[in-house]
Formats: C-alpha cells, structure tokens, sequence
C-alpha cells in the first residue's frame, strides 16, 4: 500500500512537533524514518496509525484520502503499529493475544482455528512460538514477532515499526529483517523509525530524516545494497551525509571551567542492569571529585535505569558500585544516601517532590530524624532561607504542585543535602526557560567546586557538550567508553548516537 | 481536516468552579437524598431526625450506649488515621478488633478460670492485663495484614477482607467450641465473666469511663502525632508518594508496617474495651461492626484527626437513635446505616469532583 502524508502538522501546547511534514513511501518498500530526541518522528507514526490526531494535513492511502482518528480506523485502513515497548497482555496466552483486537472477531470465539491459523503464519516466516506460552514468559522479540504476525492475519498493507531492534538477539534481528524484506517484495510497505544507523544502512530503500518537527532529507540508500563489494566504498559518505541531516549543526561550545580533582569519587566495574526489555553492561567508568560525565542517546536505550542504579535506588545483576572507595553494591539505599550520593529524577512531581506537601514539609522531611518533634519555627525559617538562596517564587507553606516547573527543580537542588559526593541527575533542565537553564547549572558548577561529582543524562546534547567533561553514549542498551568532550565533533556524536563505537 | 481529541482537562467554563461549591453541593444533594428516602418510606424527615436525636439523649441509659459507642468508634477511627495517611485502605480494623477481644478473653479465662470463684491476680490487675493483651492481639493481626501487603505485594484490602474472615472464624470456633458454656455452646457468646471483671461504669449506663478515657486520649496524641512530629510527615509524605518519599530518603516499608502496627494496636484496645466494658463475653460480632463504621468517619473528615470526634459522635447518635424508630414511627433502624453511607458517599464524590475540576 502506497502511504502518502501532506503537510502534517501538530502542536502539544507550545511545542510544534510536527511542521509542515510530507512522506512518501511506496508500496514495496521499507522506508526509514531517522531523527535524534523529539525530533518529531514518534508524533508522526502515531499520528498514522491513529494513536494521536493531527492539527491538519492529509493522509492518503493509495491516493485515496483516509480518515483516521483511532487506532482501530488506522487497522481498517490495513496500518498497523509494533510499538517499541510491546502492547500486547502479558497474562494472556500467545493464541489469545492473537485473537485480541481484530476488527473481524466474530462474537463467539474459535481458539482451534485461531492456533491452525496461527501456526500457519509462524511457519510462513520461520517463527518458533509456542501458541500455548503466557506471553509474559516470551523473549522481547518473540513477542515482537507474535504482533507483527497479529497483524498481518488483520490485513495490514502497511506495517509501522518503532525501535524494533532494541532488545532483540541478533538472530531474532537477522530474522526480523528477512521477513521485514519478505512483506516488502510482496508489495506491503515498511516504515521503520529507528536511530540505529546501521540497521538503517542494512535494510531501508530510502530513508527520510526528521529534525525539530520538519523533514530534514531524504536519501535513497538501495546503492547500499546494489552490490556488496561496492557497499563499502558508499557506506562512509552515505552515513556521513545521515548524520549531517540529523544534526545539521555545529554543537555548543564547551563552557564549563575545570573543576575536576585527581580523587576518584565513584568507581563502576564490570555493571550489568536489567530491566524487562534492556540488559546493559558498563564495563568500567570512574568519576573523579568535581567532574561532569554527561550522558547522550535516544531515550530509553538504558540510561534511567544506569542512573537510578549508580544512585543504589536498583541492584545491579552483577558488578560493583564503590563510592569514594567504599563497596556499596547491594547496600540499601540509605547507605548510598549516607555517602552523600542523590538522585534528582526528571519527573519532579511523580519521583523527586511529593504534591500535597508544602515547601517546608519538604524540608522537614529533609532534616526528618533530628529527633521526635518538628520545629516548626526552626523549619520555617530555613525554608524561608532555602527559598532566598535559590530564588524559588512561592512560600514556605506553598504546596509543591502549585510552583512553575522551574521553581521546582529550584526545590528539588535546595533540598540537596552539603557535602554531597555524587549527583545523579535525569534531565537537569527539561522544561525549564533559559534563565532558569542557566541558574540551575551555575547552582551545579557551583557544588562542583566543592568536590561533587555529577552524572546527568540528557536529551539537549548542547546542554551536554556545553557542561560535561566527558560524554558517555547510550544505544539500544549498549554503552561506549566515556569520551572527553574536547574530542567530540557532531560527526563522532552521531555515530555514536548511531551505535557505532 | 481539522480534529482534535479534547483533553481531560479541557473542559466547559461551566464545570470550573470553586472546590467550596462542589464540596457542599454533594452535602446537600446527599441531605436532599435521605429525605427523599425517609419520605418514599413514608414518614417525615424531620419527625425522623427529631426521633433520633431524643432517641439518643432521651434518658441515661440512651447517652451511655452513645458514649459507649463512641469510646470503641474513636478507638477504631484513630487507628485508621494512621493507615489513611500512610494511604492504606486498611479493611481489616474489623478483624483487629475482633482478634484484640479474643486475646482479651483468653487473658481474662486464664486468669480467672470456669471453675474458679475469683481471680488469680487482683481483679484491676487482671483487666488490665486483659486490655494490654487485646492491643496485643491487634497489633498481631494488624501486622500480619502488614506483612502481606508489603512482603507479600497482596493489596492490603484484601489482606484485610481475608483476615477478617479469619478473625471472626476463630472466633466462632473458640465460643462453640474450646469456650462454649457450659452444657449449650450458643451465637449469644462465651459465658460472661464476673462482674469483679466488668469495667466501672458512669452510673448504672454502659458507658466506661476507662474506654472514653482510652478513646480521647488516643485522639489526642494522633492528633499531636498527625500535626506536630517527624513520624506524622514521614506517613503522609509516603501516603501521598511512596516512590518520591522513597527517593527523599524516607523508609517507606518502615512507615507503612508501624502505621499497619499502630492500627491494630487501637483496633485492639477497642475489641478488649468491647469485651471488659460492653458485653463481659466475647460474641460472634464483637466489634459491633464499629470498624466499619470508623473507616467511613475518617474518609469524611478527610483523614484530619482534628475533625474525628464531632463526626464520631453524630455517627454513634445516629446509630443509638435509629433504634428507636422501629417502636416510634415502624421504620428500620439500619436507616442510620443509608444515613452514614451517603453521607460519605457524597463527601467522597464532592472531593473527587473538587480535585478535578476546580478552578484553582
């Protein structure tokens, strides 16, 4: 099915993440969809296959103009959506969830025919399933390839992926790609939003490259795969040129002032995490007193769940975590928390601040275990003075929920206890204006000054260039070596956005 | 093509109004709802309210069954302050309640046994140590419920629900069976105790001055506790947001066992308060279903302890007047129970409406 998108456009509030955009893609062919972090190209797939609607713009199928407005209009249309964190039922068996969702689910249902129906689809593409499993027990691409099977026994003439190679094995990639190749050749058309450079190279016909809400360019890649010998003469200048489309600018300038000591702080050896879709392994990193290590990658490839680990909040699967010397790994929380690390979560008011709870309570709670009895005269005025010293626009008895988003991220740093070690930060400044951008790093360069150290992921990479001394990169759940940022170029940057290093 | 979905929170002018006019609206649509049922049963709703307010003051005997009443109904909302705060739905106060009065019983019984003529110890002494065992006996019941919900992730509702189940089949148990009187085991309970056992009154009423006592000092230290120590913030800090109160440093496990603990301590020393003050016996319905009644007072006053006592108070009227209108105007008393339901009914919708839709 040819899939035709004019002129899209889409607002969240003030934020235009799509402006303007037009996408073609042919019947026959597996189209890429590339971009770094909101860039633009999750809105657009959603908008598609009915997950979101879109502020104006035409979508045709066909030629034919297509009225989408729900998920269940877009797989009438034949568009269906293999979203990156599955959304199948993981209670339920594979044949169940095969049967889920079908606009033709006749009202009494036939698990015989669906488990024939079933088998005979697995045996079309190779898949090994069993139809009785509990899909909670299945592989990340087992259950990948139960959907895409879904599916097809729906009719889908076009097929949208998102992130699929995140978490897979490498042979459930080789034969995911194959059968990817398969549905194209036999007329459905591909859309596969991915990051990953390689798999990009490896199987699109033509990709197209989204940069701040607008299509940035398109490439045709099939030179790529006209001849295997001649693949590798293109490939550099086909991967440089992507890379130049996706970022399309010089980076910031580095701009922090060296604060970093010779004494190690923190010091991770051989760290394996897992969580139900990543497994990630950090073979060595050391942070020195003072020092910034920025880390850099598409979201969810990994670095909330390194984060909340290096803060003790989750035990690694094995390796160790010292702190200034110390073995705390599989110490509880509190131990970490007693060596002066903390953690400063991108959600401020689902994970680092509790609504409902004034500015003092905060604060307090803070101070909690100086004895028995609050104080409140004492607690008073040293929120007063938390409030002076970090210019937080609100009261002592303003409740959390009521401050602008930057007042409290304001709150969260005035709540961090002195001395402080180690500073584990997610998205320092998301959501926060300029000024506000500024202050909170001058707050952060300042504690750097004092000996701490601080690890902080971000989507902003100028904000990482600008403000860390070494740059680590997240992809798909594989972890490069730290890099100093003097070394850095958007080229080396992309590439390792990329997942190549 | 133009189309939008429309948010959650885009909604119509009118719906934005202040929390006040939400809040006592559900107030009045629910007082609107009771007359309406009162009239639909044929009586007038205010000869009702009228009759149930003589009915709880009308003579001694009627003020000391409402004291007594709220003695055991304080004990049991207090506890549950201490849940809610924690933002646990702790159903089982019923079961603490109950497994509180059979370790009372059992204490009592072997200190004073069938075939004794006194007690062993001084009789003080031994209702003393009755009571201390009935909070005990919660604590046990109340922590087991802990136990369940955060080493066993079971929600503590139904950890609740089951133990309950499991407190009131002990209890049946032990009256027909180890405990049953002598020659005819019977739903009327175990033997009653000596009155050297029975708890001293307020003149010839049921009401206990140790079990009011017990019931507005408990309010009193829940109410310092709530407002003034570290402990009170670290349960609502972990009530409102466990994970973040967690990543603040508060042991959020800690927490929500000793409010689990705390809970079955007062639901505890209200089942001991049933036994020595209230019926001399353990009974199939020890609690009087009191727990029950105690979590609907704390979910409308809000979780506040400061407001428990007035609303404690109305709710016991209620429930010793209504037993008048049977004989008065030939109307059930569970009517107090409709009362008391959509009271708080509504509350909690007048809330949730508040929450959601009022112009800040």
């Amino acid at each position: 099915m040819k899939v035709e998108l004019q002129h899209i456009h889409k607002h969240f509030g003030p934020v235009h993440a799509n402006d303007d955009v037009s996408l073609t893609v042919e019947a026959g062919t597996i189209h890429g969809l590339l971009g770094e972090n909101g860039a633009g190209k999750s809105t657009l797939v959603k908008i598609l296959s009915g997950f979101i609607t879109r502020d104006s713009g035409v979508i045709l199928l066909d030629g034919q103009p297509a009225h989408i407005q729900s998920p269940a209009d877009a797989l009438r249309y034949g568009i269906g959506m293999l979203h990156q964190d599955p959304l199948d039922f993981p209670p339920l068996t594979v044949v169940e969830n095969f049967m889920a969702g079908s606009p033709f689910t006749p009202p009494i249902l036939n698990p015989r025919a669906a488990e024939r129906e079933f088998r005979q689809w697995c045996a079309r593409f190779n898949f090994d399933i069993d139809p009785h499993a509990q899909v909670g027990d299945l592989t990340v691409g087992e259950r990948q390839q139960l959907e895409i099977v879904r599916l097809l026994a729906n009719g889908v003439g076009t097929l949208i992926l998102d992130e699929p190679t995140t978490g897979i094995s490498a042979s459930q990639k080789t034969l995911l790609f194959q059968t990817l190749r398969r549905l194209a050749d036999e007329g459905k058309s591909i859309i596969f939003v991915s990051h990953k450079l390689e798999d990009v190279e490896a199987l699109c016909d033509r990709v197209t490259v989204m940069r701040r809400g607008q299509v940035a360019g398109e490439l045709d890649l099939r030179p790529l795969h006209a001849g295997a010998q001649q693949a590798s003469s293109h490939q550099p200048e086909i991967a440089g040129r992507i890379v130049e489309l996706m970022f399309g600018r010089a980076l910031a300038m580095p701009t922090k002032p060296p604060t970093r000591r010779d004494e190690v702080i923190l010091s991770i050896e051989g760290l394996v995490l897992r969580s139900d879709r990543l497994e990630i392994r950090v073979d060595q990193l050391s942070l020195h007193r003072g020092e910034v290590v920025g880390i850099a990658g598409l979201e969810g490839s990994g670095q909330q769940l390194f984060l909340t680990a290096c803060a003790g909040l989750e035990p690694p699967a094995a390796g160790s975590i010292h702190i200034a010397g110390r073995n705390l790994t599989h110490r509880p929380y509190a131990d970490f928390l007693r060596a002066g690390v903390c953690y400063v979560p991108a959600d401020r008011l689902r994970e680092g601040l509790i609504a409902g709870l004034t500015i003092q309570e905060h604060v307090a709670l803070r101070a909690s275990g100086r004895g028995f009895f609050i104080d409140r005269a004492e607690v008073r005025a040293e929120a007063e003075r938390a409030i002076a010293a970090f210019n937080i626009r609100g009261r002592p008895d303003t409740y959390v929920e009521r401050l602008s988003g930057g007042n409290q991220q304001r709150t969260q740093l005035a709540l961090l206890p002195a001395p402080l070690s180690v500073l584990v930060m997610e998205h320092p400044t998301r959501g926060l204006d300029i000024e506000s951008t500024l202050w909170v790093w001058q707050q952060l360069i300042a504690r750097c000054q004092q000996g701490t150290a601080i690890l902080f992921a971000s989507s902003d990479l100028d904000e990482i260039v600008q403000y860390s001394d070494r740059v680590i990169v997240f992809s798909g759940g594989r972890v490069s070596p730290a890099i100093p940022v003097a070394e850095l170029d958007v080229e080396l940057l992309g590439q390792m956005i990329g997942g190549r290093f | 093509m133009n189309s939008t979905i429309p948010s959650q929170t885009a909604l119509p002018w009118l719906w934005r109004l202040p929390a006040l006019v939400y809040r006592s609206g559900a107030l009045i649509i629910s007082l609107l709802l009771i007359g309406l049922i009162v009239l639909l049963s044929g009586a007038s709703p205010v000869e009702v309210i009228g009759r149930m307010l003589v009915g709880a003051v009308s003579t001694p005997d009627q003020v000391g069954r409402v004291v007594a009443t709220l003695s055991t109904l304080l004990l049991c909302a207090v506890g549950l302050v201490y849940t809610f705060n924690a933002g646990l739905y702790n159903l089982g106060v019923e079961g603490q309640v109950t497994f509180g009065a059979i370790a009372t019983t059992f204490v009592l019984r072997l200190l004073y046994p069938e075939e004794a003529t006194a007690s062993l110890l001084p009789p003080p002494l031994t209702i003393a140590l009755g009571v201390l065992a009935g909070a005990l006996g919660g604590v046990l019941w109340g922590l087991l419920a802990g136990a369940l919900h955060v080493y066993g992730r079971i929600s503590e509702i139904f950890a609740g629900l089951g133990l309950n189940f499991a407190a009131t089949g002990v209890a049946i148990y032990l009256i027909f069976g180890p405990w049953k009187r002598p020659g005819v085991a019977s739903l009327s309970g175990t033997q009653p105790f000596d009155e050297s056992l029975w708890l001293g009154t307020f003149g010839q009423t049921e009401a206990t001055p140790v079990g009011l006592g017990l019931g507005l000092l408990a309010l009193l230290i829940t109410i310092v506790v709530m407002r003034n120590t570290y402990f009170g913030l670290r349960l609502r800090a972990v009530g409102k947001n466990q994970y973040a109160a967690h990543v603040l440093g508060v042991p959020a496990r800690q927490q929500l066992l000793s409010a689990f603990l705390i809970c079955g301590l007062f639901a505890g020393l209200a089942g001991a308060i049933q036994v020595v003050g209230v019926f001399h016996r353990l009974i199939p319905n020890i609690s009087s279903n009191l727990g029950f009644l105690g979590l609907l007072v704390v979910m409308l006053v809000n979780f506040d302890p400061r407001w428990v006592l007035p609303v404690a108070l109305f709710f016991s009227a209620l429930n010793i007047g209504s037993l008048q209108l049977p004989l008065s105007l030939g109307l059930e008393s569970s009517l107090a129970g409709v009362i008391q339901g959509l009271l708080v009914l509504f509350a909690l919708i007048g809330r949730g409406l508040a929450q959601r839709y009022a112009a800040s």
